[in-house]
C-alpha cells in the first residue's frame, strides 16, 4: 500500500483531533492539578497553572476525615458502600441477565416474545417514574435506607440492559451445540454453565462495564434509597461539596471527585477495549 | 433383534404436514442411510430419532423398546452433527468425556474410555487443544470420538461430511465405513449426496417432500427405481428419462420409438407394460453405461443398436461420456475411450435395453415389469 503524503487536509484532520481530545481533557486536567496544590494557590486564581507546591493533603483529607454525615469520616466509608452495592448489583444483575437471555433463545416456551419485549420495556422507564413505588416496595421490605435495598433497586434495573446484551448474543448461539449437550445428557443448568456461559465471555465484559459504570454513577437512587450510614459514593461526594464548614475546601472536593471517579476509569482501562469489542461482535451476529 | 422400528411417523407443524406416514425396519448392524433433496423431511426424521424433536404421530422403537416419550439421553443413541458442535471451551478430552462426566462415570474411568477412543480415531496427540485450534477433519474426528465414547445402541449422523472439502470428504467416508464394519453398530445416516449413499449403506430410503420414495438395498435403488425422483437422484451422472410412445409388436412383446435428430430410433423392450399404454407416450430411463458405444454390431451381444450424433464430449478419466439428442432431451451416454469421437459426428451406439425402466409419463411411477 501506497504511503499517505502530508497534504494540508490531514494537517487539518490531526489538527481537529488534538483539539477536541484537548478539550475532553480539560476537566480532568483541572481537576487533578488542583487536587494537589494547597487551598490558598486556588484561593489566588490560579486554577489553570500546576501547583507550585505539591502536596496530597487534599486527598487525605477527602478520603479519611472530610465532613460528610454526622462525623467526619472522610470518604472512605462511601466507598465501601459503593463498592459493595456495585458489585453485588453488578455479578447479580449479570448472572440473572444472562441466565435470561439464555431461556429466551435457547429454552423457549410459549410467550417468550411477549416476556422478551416486556423485560425490553424496563429499559426504555425512567428512574423518576418508578421512585415512589420503588421506596414503597423498599419500606415493605424493611430495606428502606440499606446497602441490600440499593442493591436490589439497581440488580431490578439493570435486569432488563443485561437481558438485551445475552439475549441477542445467544441468539447468534449455534443450535446443534445445544441439541448435542442434551444427547450427551447435560440438562438446562448444566449446559447453561459449563457450555454457554464461558463462551460468554465478551458479552459479560460489555455487562459488566455497562452495569457498572451506571450504577457506580448512580446519584437518583442512591440519594432517593439511602440513609446516613449507607450514602453511595456520589452521595457521599455531593454532601462533602456542599456541607462544608466555612471556607469551601476546592481542592479537597477535586480529589474527592477524581477518588469517585477513579474505579470506572480502572475498569474502562482494563476493559475497554473488549467493550467495544464485544459490542460489535453482538451486533454483526445478532 | 430389530435395530430400529419407525411405524407410521408422522410430524407436523401446526397445519404444516412436513412427514406423513414413514415406515422403517432395519435390523441390528445396518447402515441406514436417509437421503433426499435439501427439505425433504430427512433431518427432521432423525431428529425425532434422537429425541430433539417431538412425535406427532406413530411410533419410534430401538432395540425393541418405544422411545416416543423419552429423553435425547435415555434413547442410548449418540449423534455426529453437521457443524460437529464441539464444546467451544472445553478441551477434545473434556469434549469426548463430556457424556460420561454427565452421567457421573468416575474419572480414571472417564479417561481410560477417552484414550482408548482416541486411539481408534488416532487423534491422542490432539486431546489437550481446544476445538478452535483444530482443522476440519481433526474436528470431524473429535465429534465423532464424542458418540463413540457413548457405545450407544444406535449412532445417529447428521450431514456429517458436508463442511469438508471434498478430498477429505471422501477419507472420512472411507474411514466411516471401516468403523462401521469394526464396531457393527447400527447408524442412521442423513446425507443429500448420493455418492455417499451409495457407498456407505446397506440400506437406503430415499425421501423427498416429507414421503419414502422408495427404500431397499443401494442395488435394488439404483438398479430398480420405484419412480422418476428415485431415478434422476440417484446415480452420478442421473439416468436419462426420455420421452418415447410405446406400442405393442405385432407378434407379442413391446417397443418404444424415440426421437434421434430427424428420425425415430425404435428399440424393442423385453419387460411387460400395461396394455393402457399401447400407442401413448411413456417416459423411458437409460443410465449412462447403458447407452454405450460399442466398436461394430457384433459386439452388442444381441442389443439394439443405433448410429447417432454425439453433440458434445465430457472426458472425466476413467470415463467419456457424451451428449446426444434423444427423445428432445438431451442423454447422456458412455463412449469407448480408445476410440476418439469427435462432437459433431457419429457413432454406434447399444442400447442395453433389458436394463432400462419405463415410467408412466403423468405418474412418473414404473409401469414395467420383468417379462
Amino acid at each position: 500500500m501506497a504511503r499517505r503524503r502530508r497534504t494540508p487536509e490531514r494537517v487539518a484532520l490531526y489538527f481537529t483531533l488534538a483539539l477536541f481530545a484537548f478539550l475532553f481533557l480539560l476537566p480532568m486536567y483541572v481537576l487533578l492539578v488542583n487536587s494537589v496544590k494547597p487551598l490558598s494557590e486556588i484561593q489566588a486564581g490560579g486554577m489553570m497553572a500546576l501547583p507550585q507546591e505539591w502536596t496530597l493533603e487534599p486527598w487525605r483529607l477527602a478520603w479519611s476525615t472530610a465532613q460528610i454525615g454526622v462525623d467526619a469520616t472522610g470518604l472512605r466509608p462511601y466507598f465501601t458502600n459503593s463498592l459493595i452495592m456495585t458489585v453485588s448489583a453488578v455479578a447479580l444483575s449479570t448472572i440473572i441477565g444472562a441466565m435470561n437471555g439464555y431461556v429466551l433463545t435457547q429454552w423457549t416456551f410459549p410467550g417468550h416474545r411477549v416476556v422478551f419485549l416486556l423485560l425490553l420495556g424496563t429499559v426504555f422507564i425512567p428512574y423518576q417514574t418508578v421512585l415512589i413505588p420503588m421506596a414503597r416496595m423498599l419500606g415493605a421490605l424493611n430495606m428502606a435506607g440499606t446497602v441490600p435495598g440499593l442493591v436490589l433497586v439497581h440488580t431490578l434495573y439493570g435486569i432488563g440492559f443485561t437481558t438485551l446484551f445475552y439475549r441477542n448474543f445467544y441468539a447468534a448461539f449455534p443450535p446443534e451445540l445445544m441439541r448435542a449437550a442434551r444427547v450427551d445428557g447435560a440438562g438446562l443448568f448444566r449446559i447453561f454453565f459449563r457450555i454457554v456461559l464461558p463462551a460468554s465471555v465478551p458479552i459479560t465484559i460489555v455487562s459488566v462495564i455497562w452495569q457498572f459504570t451506571s450504577i457506580w454513577n448512580d446519584f437518583l437512587f442512591g440519594v432517593s434509597f439511602s440513609d446516613f450510614d449507607s450514602y453511595p459514593m456520589t452521595v457521599a461526594l455531593n454532601n462533602l461539596v456542599n456541607t462544608s464548614t466555612g471556607v469551601a475546601e476546592y481542592n479537597v472536593h477535586f480529589a474527592g471527585a477524581f477518588i469517585a471517579a477513579i474505579p470506572t476509569l480502572v475498569i474502562y482501562l482494563f476493559a475497554g477495549k473488549f467493550f467495544v469489542r464485544g459490542l460489535m461482535a453482538g451486533s454483526v451476529k445478532g | 433383534m430389530s435395530g430400529l422400528t419407525i411405524r407410521d411417523v408422522s410430524k407436523s407443524y401446526g397445519s404444516l404436514t412436513v412427514l406423513s406416514g414413514i415406515d422403517i425396519e432395519i435390523d441390528e448392524g445396518d447402515f441406514l442411510v436417509l437421503v433426499g433433496p435439501s427439505g425433504c423431511g430427512k433431518s427432521t426424521l432423525l431428529n425425532m430419532v434422537a429425541g430433539l424433536e417431538d412425535i406427532t404421530q406413530g411410533e419410534i422403537l430401538i432395540g425393541g423398546r418405544v422411545v416416543n416419550d423419552l429423553e435425547p439421553s435415555e434413547r442410548d443413541i449418540a449423534m455426529v452433527f453437521q457443524s460437529y458442535a464441539l464444546y467451544p471451551t472445553m478441551s477434545v478430552a473434556a469434549n469426548i468425556g463430556f457424556a460420561l462426566e454427565v452421567r457421573g462415570v468416575p474419572k480414571a474411568e472417564r479417561a481410560r474410555a477417552v484414550a482408548e477412543v482416541a486411539g481408534l480415531l488416532k487423534i491422542e496427540h490432539l486431546l489437550d487443544r481446544k476445538p478452535g485450534q483444530l482443522s476440519g477433519g481433526q474436528r470431524q474426528r473429535v465429534a465423532m470420538g464424542r458418540a463413540l465414547v457413548r457405545d450407544p445402541q444406535l449412532f445417529l449422523f447428521d450431514e456429517p461430511l458436508s463442511n469438508l472439502d471434498a478430498k477429505l470428504r471422501v477419507d472420512m467416508r472411507t474411514e466411516i465405513k471401516s468403523l462401521h464394519r469394526k464396531t457393527g453398530k447400527t447408524i442412521v445416516y442423513v446425507t443429500h449426496d448420493q455418492v455417499e449413499a451409495m457407498t456407505l449403506a446397506t440400506r437406503i430410503c430415499v425421501m423427498e417432500g416429507g414421503h419414502i420414495q422408495q427404500q431397499g438395498t443401494p442395488e435394488e435403488i439404483y438398479g430398480n427405481p420405484a419412480n422418476t425422483f428415485v431415478a434422476g437422484f440417484m446415480g452420478s451422472p442421473p439416468m436419462n428419462l426420455l420421452p418415447a410412445r410405446a406400442e405393442r409388436k405385432a407378434g407379442g412383446g413391446w417397443m418404444v420409438s424415440l426421437s434421434h435428430q430427424s428420425r425415430e430410433l425404435v428399440l424393442p423392450v423385453p419387460h411387460c407394460l400395461p396394455p393402457g399404454v399401447d400407442g401413448r407416450t411413456v417416459t423411458i430411463g437409460f443410465r449412462p453405461e447403458h447407452i454405450c458405444q460399442v466398436a461394430s454390431e457384433a459386439d452388442a451381444a444381441g442389443a439394439p443398436v443405433a448410429t447417432c450424433r454425439i453433440e458434445l464430449t465430457e472426458p472425466t478419466g476413467p470415463d467419456l461420456f457424451g451428449i446426444l439428442d434423444l427423445g428432445g432431451r438431451e442423454a447422456v451416454c458412455k463412449l469407448l475411450l480408445d476410440v476418439s469421437v469427435q462432437a459433431g459426428s457419429d457413432a454406434l451406439m447399444r442400447f442395453d435395453v433389458a436394463r432400462s425402466c419405463v415410467f408412466d409419463a403423468e405418474r412418473s411411477v414404473r409401469i414395467d415389469t420383468s417379462g
